[in-house]
């Protein structure tokens, strides 16, 4: 089955989050992706909500299962000599290394990529960390909440007159995974025409800081600083209003709507209120005119409001519970989740394409259970017999 | 193939027709751009980006008055200038018969196109990827419609804002049980679908390297961000649990917070993932009596009693300022950082020890300090080699250099408004 990235091979150090939905691009777009969890532990993912019906055992982890679909998946001990060399091994044979590791484990356990590219000229190596490898903070500690603040997004969300607020989810992690899948990728390509390859630092920080609007260049050009605004985002009216059944996302943009909502609210008379007429003057008496709306809101359910909306050229939205993403049909006709089966589960539905590569296929196999292809690399690939299997298995290689 | 062993730029060689506008297209090829590949960028007179802000002098004065003043407002708009460094610009009004002669010789030589109009526009323009093949058979096409290219809401307007709803994120952000919260800096839809489309377009041009291949790939914007809360999908399809806003609070581990500083609006955020880091906290705040309470004795105690425990916290906090606190816990290895606003971020010690800032003076704007490139590459060092194209700066360099245009012509083509250098009409702009 013909992929992007048929052919390409990727040794995969990663664990939680970022590293594993980096390679998760690689794989799950063709690439031939090896990943290498710690024996009996394995990638600390396997200990992330949610599990399957609540259980937390390790092959249950709906997280784990999710970003590392389509890869195979060994363990290997690689604070032992007999690991190092049996990595060192896949190494050489390696288009791409990703490791989200802290910045000091890779040189500690002697595999830098000064070590590596002598075994592997043409080697792209990636690694993944909270502020990079370089730099005072390199060796700081940080969690999502913490990289969200120091990239300069959670400043940004919420209430001014309330604490700043995270975005939902995990998001900073999941931006630097797929900056790193760009980077991958990228590098590769040069190194295929280069013949040289590289390691590229990327830092979650640089990464978050990287997509936001512009704060820092706004503050250059219009000594502004940006702060934030919960739902009043301009250009106004916009924002998520409450409605008959739920919460509406009014969101107008383009200015040249304005009448076309007031006409739908049945309120043409605002069209040319000097209050009301003008983007700049709607700013100005936001708090009134979400007050107008919201009456107007409070009469209508969601799917009218989105719908409607829509066929007026009005982009408006529905904010969307994950019950509704499930049952949306517009989702569902173009088949974006796709059931996976697995031992623990049995099937059920995933996220599916990021992308879709014309006419290519894509699917998804489930995330390796811990350990599960040792015997096919140890043995299909490089050779070992299985009494050396045991004796690894033995020695906590594997 | 032969391999020519001379450091260069990842993306060197790949010339990139850029239709987009607005944010998340542009984010797709600065991407693209800083890693090396030539972007050329087609506005036309008719139509501006609408991120190089207002037209006219007037507008920009009242809606920017700290903003440098110039007599060419749409070549010093931050947003644009940030998103587009590092590529050519020309103008060309393709609804011109001769501007689509002109770019179909454009597409001939170049590798990518990539454009996010709604689904409808480029096939009405005479553009259709199919079209497009059979000028250049090599061809990859990105095309970014919000919500795809099939399926009954698929020609469904949709902004940041809208794919921020669509998408779950907004449902999921906002404060615990309040509601829901749109990223109010961030129209993160934008960005996020520009990342996913410059992946799709290296990995489909590393595939046309190993078959001669091109493709026509498509991205919906909405779907790109579901997956980034896979989590809060798979507790659904799993335990049908529907996931809430959770304020900055974990699911599983408390304290998570963030807390007020010394000063107005200085916030630090942190977190305690383990009993081990909570001894090293206490450790680093003194050891104050509240934290040898048995309401905060063990994890799941804190976690049931973390309303009064943020208090207690924000009651040291309130004693430091924003990178004190970071320096104290950070030192017994306690994660927390400040909520940086952009003044704290041009300042940040760490990002400047890194380089992340560089100043690339541009023609009409002047010099300013612009955030640099994603992740540092070890041997082909990315930078801003270039600043942001004025108003259909590179006109000569693209359609007199590459395609040959002869002077008269260019000067004909200004004539009929089909290229020119200045917006044809008092456009509005919209940032």
């Amino acid at each position: 089955m013909e992929q992007v990235l048929s052919g390409v091979k990727v040794l995969d150090l990663t664990h939680y989050l970022a590293g594993p939905y980096c390679t998760k691009m690689l794989a799950d777009y063709g690439a031939e992706v090896l990943k290498i969890e710690r024996p009996f532990t394995g990638d600390g993912a396997r200990r992330l909500a949610p599990f399957y019906k609540d259980d937390p055992r390790p092959e249950n982890s709906g997280y784990f299962m999710y970003l590392n679909t389509n890869k195979k998946g060994m363990t290997l001990d690689l604070k032992s000599e007999t690991g190092k060399e049996i990595f060192r091994r896949l190494v050489k044979e390696a288009d791409i290394l990703v490791e989200n590791f802290s910045p000091r484990v890779m040189p500690s356990l002697g595999l830098s990529y000064s070590v590596l590219e002598k075994i592997n000229p043409e080697l792209v190596m990636v690694s993944i960390s909270n502020f990079g490898q370089t730099g005072p903070y390199r060796d700081y500690k940080a969690t999502e909440i913490v990289e969200d603040a120091m990239g300069g997004w959670s400043l940004m969300v919420g209430h001014l007159d309330r604490e700043p607020l995270k975005p939902g989810g995990n998001q900073s992690q999941f931006v630097a995974g797929l900056f790193a899948a760009i980077a991958c990728v990228s590098a590769y390509y040069g190194a295929l025409i280069s013949g040289i390859g590289q390691q590229i630092d990327l830092s979650i920080q640089d990464a978050v800081l990287y997509i936001q609007m512009y704060p820092t260049s706004i503050l250059e050009y219009d000594k502004v600083i940006r702060r934030r605004y919960g739902n009043r985002v301009g250009p106004f009216p916009s924002g998520i209003l409450p409605c008959k059944d739920g919460y509406i996302g009014a969101i107008m943009v383009v200015a040249d709507k304005w009448p076309v909502l007031c006409e739908w609210m049945g309120m043409p008379e605002l069209i040319n209120d000097p209050k009301f007429a003008t983007s700049g003057a709607r700013a100005l008496n936001i708090d009134e005119l979400d007050a107008i709306m919201m009456s107007w809101t409070m009469e209508h359910t969601q799917e009218e409001l989105f719908r409607e909306g829509q066929k007026r050229g009005l982009p408006f939205a529905i904010p969307a519970s994950a019950k509704m993403l499930l049952e949306s049909k517009h989702l569902n006709e173009r088949h974006y989740f796709i059931e996976v089966d697995h031992p623990v589960t049995g099937k059920i539905k995933y996220p599916g394409p990021q992308i879709q590569m014309g006419d290519l296929p894509y699917t998804l196999n489930r995330a390796p259970l811990l350990g599960e292809h040792n015997e096919e690399i140890l043995c299909g690939r490089l050779g070992y017999k299985k009494e050396d299997l045991m004796r690894l298995r033995e020695m906590g290689v594997i | 193939m032969v391999k020519n062993k001379t450091p260069q730029l990842p993306l060197a060689g790949v010339r990139i027709l850029d239709l987009s506008m607005w944010f998340a297209g542009p984010m797709c090829t600065r991407l693209l751009a800083d890693m090396g590949a030539e972007v050329i960028k087609i506005e036309s007179v008719g139509h501006v980006d609408p991120w190089r802000g207002p037209v006219s002098v007037e507008m920009a004065r009242l809606q920017f008055p700290a903003r440098p003043e110039n007599n060419r407002p749409y070549d010093v708009s931050p947003g644009f200038n940030l998103e587009n460094r590092n590529k050519y610009g020309i103008t060309l009004d393709l609804r011109h018969p001769k501007a689509k002669e002109i770019f179909r010789n454009l597409v001939k030589i170049s590798d990518v196109v990539v454009e996010n109009y709604s689904p409808r526009v480029m096939p009405k323009l005479g553009f259709s990827y199919e079209a497009l093949k059979e000028i250049n058979p090599k061809l990859v096409m990105m095309s970014l419609p919000a919500l795809g290219s099939t399926g009954p809401d698929k020609d469904y307007r949709a902004f940041g804002q809208t794919i921020d709803c669509m998408s779950g994120m907004a449902y999921l952000t906002g404060y615990l049980g309040e509601e829901p919260m749109l990223q109010s800096g961030l129209s993160y839809g934008d960005p996020l679908s520009g990342m996913n489309a410059a992946f799709g377009v290296v990995a489909a041009i590393l595939r046309r390297r190993r078959t001669g291949e091109g493709i026509h790939i498509e991205l919906s914007q909405v779907e790109g961000l579901i997956a980034f809360n896979a989590d809060s999908i798979l507790d659904y399809t799993m335990n049908g649990r529907i996931r809430e806003r959770m304020g900055n609070r974990d699911r599983s581990m408390a304290p998570q917070g963030t807390y007020r500083c010394l000063g107005i609006d200085k916030w630090v955020s942190l977190a305690v993932p383990s009993d081990e880091v909570w001894q090293k906290f206490c450790a680093a705040i003194g050891n104050p009596a509240w934290t040898q309470e048995a309401r905060f004795g063990d994890a799941i105690s804190r976690y049931e009693n973390q309303d009064e425990m943020d208090k207690l916290i924000e009651g040291w906090t309130l004693q430091h300022n924003n990178y004190e606190v970071m320096a104290i816990l950070q030192a017994v290895g306690v994660p927390a950082g400040p909520g940086l606003d952009s003044q704290e971020l041009l300042n940040e010690p760490h990002l400047n020890a890194r380089g992340y800032y560089e100043i690339k003076s541009h023609k009409v704007a002047g010099s300013f300090r612009e955030i640099g490139p994603f992740a540092l590459f070890s041997k082909t060092p990315l930078h801003i080699r270039m600043a942001a194209p004025g108003f259909g700066e590179h006109n000569e360099y693209v359609l007199g250099k590459l395609l040959g245009i002869s002077a008269e012509e260019m000067a004909a083509l200004q004539a009929e408004n089909i290229i020119g250098d200045k917006p044809l009409e008092k456009q509005q702009g919209s940032m």
